[in-house]
């Protein structure tokens, strides 16, 4: 009996911190890393990626309704993965567009950092307008397949515990295409002639030009893995939760919040603070009453929730993180670029 | 018949006010020419002035026989000059090999035997080819900038005081090297603080002062010309 | 166009643009957004003051909005005995545990030199700080939140006049400067930016949540008024006689007594409406000029040419021995006061307190766009990007709900795409928000009005 207990507490923990924070958390690290990586190469923080997020999912969820329209589907997979390359072709060139026409003009001027801040600012307000104005400020479901591959009531039934566990398709395949794309981006960064010379730009600009390597091409790859991995992410936090623009623009916070706290500029480090700033958000949001419920002899049961805090402030967690970051180790967990 | 590479009349800087003035420097294959002079000569600025990284008011640079002067840096690299800055020039976050690979970076045939010969002539720098660059001594650090600039098989090389900041043994076995590259077949020129030593291996000298040729001639030359020697290198 | 004249030309098209505002749609209009206006543009003196000047971004703007308008309710509105009675000692000593914890973990931090005791002795006082805490502030907020929860529900303000209000906002929103500056303004400009919006959202998140503070989502209405209400001016003789006397001409060309007494009650009523809204706008401009003035005395004197010096080449006045640090400090904390002030105008003029109108990230922005479009380092260039952008931020909706209707010109009543253009028109401001802000930035990069070189 005492080992059903502990379990169960195991597996109520799952459901509800581990197996969620390790799915949004991927989707968290494959933003950050489209970020981190505009950061590293291009040299400024870019208001706009939460927007550019959003366009990037907002392109996917046109193109798939074009292919349910046609009665083209993925079976249980859904659509959206099929939609998902032509979107981020649109987006990529959408992308470059915007890079020649806004940002090559302050470039070649060398200007600041913090102008290119600003202007980002302004690229965030004209996406925000396209994408509102395109598909509408509303929250969109767009999954479609096969929703569960571990059903609560099924695993209870099975297994004979009182908790169930849930796992849904779209957190098992944001873990998958997450995980391919993390590794496909780093090999590509350290083993590839184009990923080296890519690293050694963001690593010594003045010396990259005298080995001959062009900027011009370094900027435009970047805004293509960029535009790759910030849609991947946007489609599957749309796909796990739903689509709507500001919920999107929200996540602009926790983004910059993974990429300092990683170590701004360092591929790794953006992966590891997507990470820990979705456990953090989960893990001190929880109310872990139950867990103990089950796990202490009943004289002991706690009386509160159990909540370090209340969900609330679910936004503000991430900002906390950075903000003890900032204080006690400026430049990241993984040392990033400079500070 | 002029020399590999050479540089006449150049005059300009930075945009403000005139550095150098009316500025000759030329350098031959299988030679070494080693540029000396007091602190703010203009001898950065005259050797900026040959990759084209400032732009001048007046100058013609030649290499081999072609017009060279309106090119941009990275042309002037493609047709075989290649540059060692003074500081920053390694790239600290990558690999030794890959700091010699993206040396490479405009070559297009395979690169590997290039790097193994400049591993026979750095040693050092093969045991610690996977490490960070940033990560090396003061001396395997400059070894990988000269690596660096040298895997483009340049015709023409330039360091900007290649032995700043390093002890006097690594600094002997960085011009024994450089007599090394010299007798491959390049051309090399030098700017130095160290000009006693600089000058000692050299196979001929400028001294620039006020960013106006003062003296030149062959480097033992200039070493036991009195006048240079009162005023530069310490009697 | 010469830089002399750039000013006074501005600030003439900004008058007839509210002036045709005024006799389209109405005066009570054109008032509404005036003040609004005012309150913009002294929010633009402050960021204009940290960026401009002090070379500093700070992206927290929303975050001193929002300190001002709860200061605004925590001065005006009465106290609930009530609350303070049953749960008040518990709120104070949560607050006094929460001051000790945060004096321990300072002291902890600066004095202790071994990393190990260093950080166990930082968690021993984190846990026990949070049990404390939690101990006396959990119970404590259930008692006052369930004390009449439809209306009050918190512990309510001093009762002192609102107006007091304004220059307590900036005292405090001062002294949270002071808190955020000491962490952040040591790091470079777009970490600070990142730091700053984060805290700003931060402190949101408190004012939404907190309940017992500032009511929380559930907003606190019927704030204390520094002018007269319309129905008491709609009672008073000498408001009735002096509505009379403007509109004389009018009331004599009705036929009828009773048609004339309509027309004056009408009349009464209208203007009782716009009559405080000057009373506002009286009230408010004079504050701006008062801010303005003392910005340009501050700026003017050898303290600002510091100021100045430093944000033009950093390296060269630290090599000087300016104390850089110091004086981003300084000019930190004055800039959030007068936004702090701002934002407890803001809220007096609404009359409630909405934890949930503040969106950081947007409003922020726009604020930002009135000192760049207006001439960053130019507080009177900050005046008029004040003016220029909230005038443009209310009236794009017209004007695109308008523009939009020339679009779909040819369509039919309910062709889908006239609907979807229509129901998107109110998504143009934004558009129209970004595209000034890049054109701005690149063809008129110094501003509107620019800032006046310094003669050496």
């Amino acid at each position: 009996m005492e080992n059903f207990e502990f379990i169960n507490a195991i597996v109520l923990l799952s459901n509800f911190v581990i197996v969620p924070a390790l799915s949004y958390g991927s989707q968290l690290a494959l933003a950050t890393l489209s970020l981190t990586i505009i950061y590293g190469v291009l040299r400024f923080s870019n208001f706009a990626q939460a927007d550019w997020m959003s366009f990037g999912t907002m392109a996917t969820i046109l193109f798939t309704w074009l292919f349910q329209s046609i009665g083209i589907t993925a079976g249980i997979l859904p659509t959206a993965l099929l939609a998902l390359p032509f979107a981020i072709i649109v987006t990529a060139l959408f992308c470059l567009l915007i890079d020649r026409s806004v940002y090559s003009f302050y470039r070649k001027q060398k200007s600041q950092p913090i102008v290119l801040m600003i202007v980002s600012v302004g690229v965030m307000f004209i996406l925000q307008a396209v994408v509102r104005f395109i598909i509408g400020p509303n929250d969109r479901k767009f999954f479609d397949g096969e929703k569960y591959i571990v059903h609560a009531l099924d695993f209870k039934n099975y297994f004979g515990l009182e908790e169930g566990l849930t796992i849904k398709s779209t957190q098992l395949i944001t873990v998958i295409v997450a995980l391919v794309a993390m590794i496909s981006l780093f090999y590509f960064l350290q083993k590839t002639k184009l990923g080296k010379s890519m690293r050694a730009y963001s690593n010594n600009e003045d010396l990259a030009l005298l080995s001959g390597i062009n900027p011009e091409k370094i900027v435009i790859v970047t805004w293509i893995i960029s535009s790759i991995l910030i849609t991947t992410a946007g489609v599957l936090y749309g796909l796990d939760k739903s689509f709507k623009p500001f919920t999107y623009f929200n996540l602009l916070l926790p983004m910059f919040a993974a990429a300092i706290v990683g170590g701004i500029g360092s591929p790794i480090g953006a992966v590891i603070g997507g990470y820990v700033i979705a456990f953090s958000e989960i893990t001190l949001t929880y109310a872990y009453k139950k867990f103990f419920v089950y796990l202490l002899p009943e004289n002991l049961e706690p009386s509160g929730l159990m909540q370090v805090l209340s969900t609330d402030y679910k936004f503000a967690i991430s900002f906390i993180i950075l903000v003890i970051v900032l204080i006690v180790r400026p430049t990241g967990i993984v040392r990033g670029k400079i500070i | 018949m002029s020399k590999f590479l050479s540089c006449t009349n150049m005059t300009g800087g930075y945009g403000g006010e005139d550095i150098i003035h009316a500025c000759d420097i030329e350098v031959d294959k299988n030679q070494i020419v080693v540029i000396v002079g007091p602190n703010g000569a203009g001898k950065s600025t005259a050797m900026k002035a040959m990759l084209g990284m400032i732009s001048l008011k007046e100058g013609i640079l030649m290499l081999d026989g072609s017009d060279i002067s309106k090119l941009t840096p990275q042309d002037r690299v493609a047709a075989g000059i290649a540059f060692v800055p003074q500081t920053m020039n390694i790239f600290s976050e990558l690999t030794v090999e890959e700091n010699l690979e993206m040396g490479a970076f405009l070559r297009e045939d395979n690169v590997q035997e290039t790097i193994e010969e400049l591993y026979n002539l750095f040693p050092a720098m093969k045991d610690k080819r996977n490490q960070l660059a940033g990560e090396l001594s003061g001396g395997q650090r400059q070894q990988v900038a000269v690596s660096r600039a040298l895997m483009t098989r340049p015709k023409v090389l330039m360091l900007d005081e290649p032995t700043a900041g390093v002890s006097p043994i690594v600094m002997k076995e960085i011009f024994e090297r450089i007599i090394t590259i010299k007798n491959s077949g390049v051309a090399i020129v030098i700017v130095e603080q160290n000009a006693k030593q600089a000058l000692n291996i050299a196979d001929f000298g400028y001294v620039l002062v006020g960013g106006e040729n003062k003296f030149s001639g062959e480097g033992q030359e200039l070493l036991n010309n009195q006048e240079v020697r009162k005023s530069f290198l310490g009697g | 166009m010469n830089e002399e004249l750039r000013a006074p030309v501005a600030f003439t098209v900004m008058a007839i643009l509210l002036a045709i505002v005024g006799f389209t749609q109405s005066w009570s209009v054109s008032l509404s957004v005036i003040n609004l206006c005012i309150i913009s543009s002294i929010m633009a003196i402050g960021v204009n003051l940290q960026w401009g000047y002090g070379g500093l971004f700070n992206a927290g703007v929303m975050g001193f909005t929002a300190l001002g308008g709860l200061t605004a309710v925590l001065v005006s509105h009465d106290p609930i005995y009530e609350a303070w009675d049953k749960a008040g000692i518990g709120i104070v000593i949560s607050a006094i545990i929460f001051v000790l914890t945060v004096t321990a973990l300072l002291f902890v931090f600066r004095n202790i030199e071994n990393k190990q005791i260093r950080n166990t002795l930082i968690i021993l006082i984190i846990v026990f700080g949070l049990i404390g805490i939690n101990n006396f502030y959990g119970p404590s907020i259930d008692i006052i939140e369930s004390i009449n929860p439809a209306k009050t529900g918190f512990l309510g303000g001093l009762g002192l006049p609102i107006i007091f209000s304004w220059l307590i906002a900036a005292v405090v929103a001062g002294l949270v400067a002071w808190v955020i500056g000491k962490i952040t303004l040591r790091l470079r400009s777009d970490y600070l930016a990142i730091a700053t919006l984060g805290i700003s959202e931060i402190v949101i998140a408190v004012v939404k949540h907190e309940d017992w503070l500032s009511r929380g989502v559930k907003n606190v209405s019927g704030l204390d008024r520094p002018v007269p209400y319309e129905i008491e001016l709609q009672q008073s003789e000498w408001f009735l006689n002096l509505v009379e006397r403007i509109n004389f001409s009018k009331l004599e060309a009705m036929q009828s007594l009773s048609s004339r007494q309509d027309l004056l009650n009408d009349l009464v009523i209208d203007s009782s409406g716009i009559f405080v809204k000057l009373c506002y706008a009286g009230l408010f401009f004079s504050f701006l000029l008062l801010i303005f003035y003392l910005s340009q005395l501050a700026l003017n004197s050898p303290w600002g040419r510091m100021l100045r010096a430093i944000r033009d080449n950093e390296e060269a006045a630290s090599a000087m021995g300016k104390n850089i640090f110091a004086q981003h400090l300084q000019i930190f904390i004055i800039g959030s006061a007068i936004i702090g002030i701002a934002g407890a105008m803001l809220t007096t003029l609404d009359g409630q307190f909405t934890p949930g109108s503040y969106r950081p990230l947007r409003f922020t922005f726009i604020i930002w766009l009135m000192v760049i479009i207006g001439g960053s380092g130019n507080n009177l260039g900050s005046i008029f990007g004040g003016f220029f952008i909230w005038f443009i931020w209310i009236e794009a909706e017209p004007l695109s709900i308008g523009f939009m209707n020339m679009l779909a010109g040819g369509l039919e009543y309910d062709n889908p795409l006239r609907m979807h253009l229509l129901g998107s028109a109110a998504h143009l401001r934004l558009f129209i928000m970004g595209l000034l802000l890049l054109l701005a930035l690149r063809f008129m990069p110094r501003g509107v009005i620019p800032e006046k070189i310094q003669k050496k």
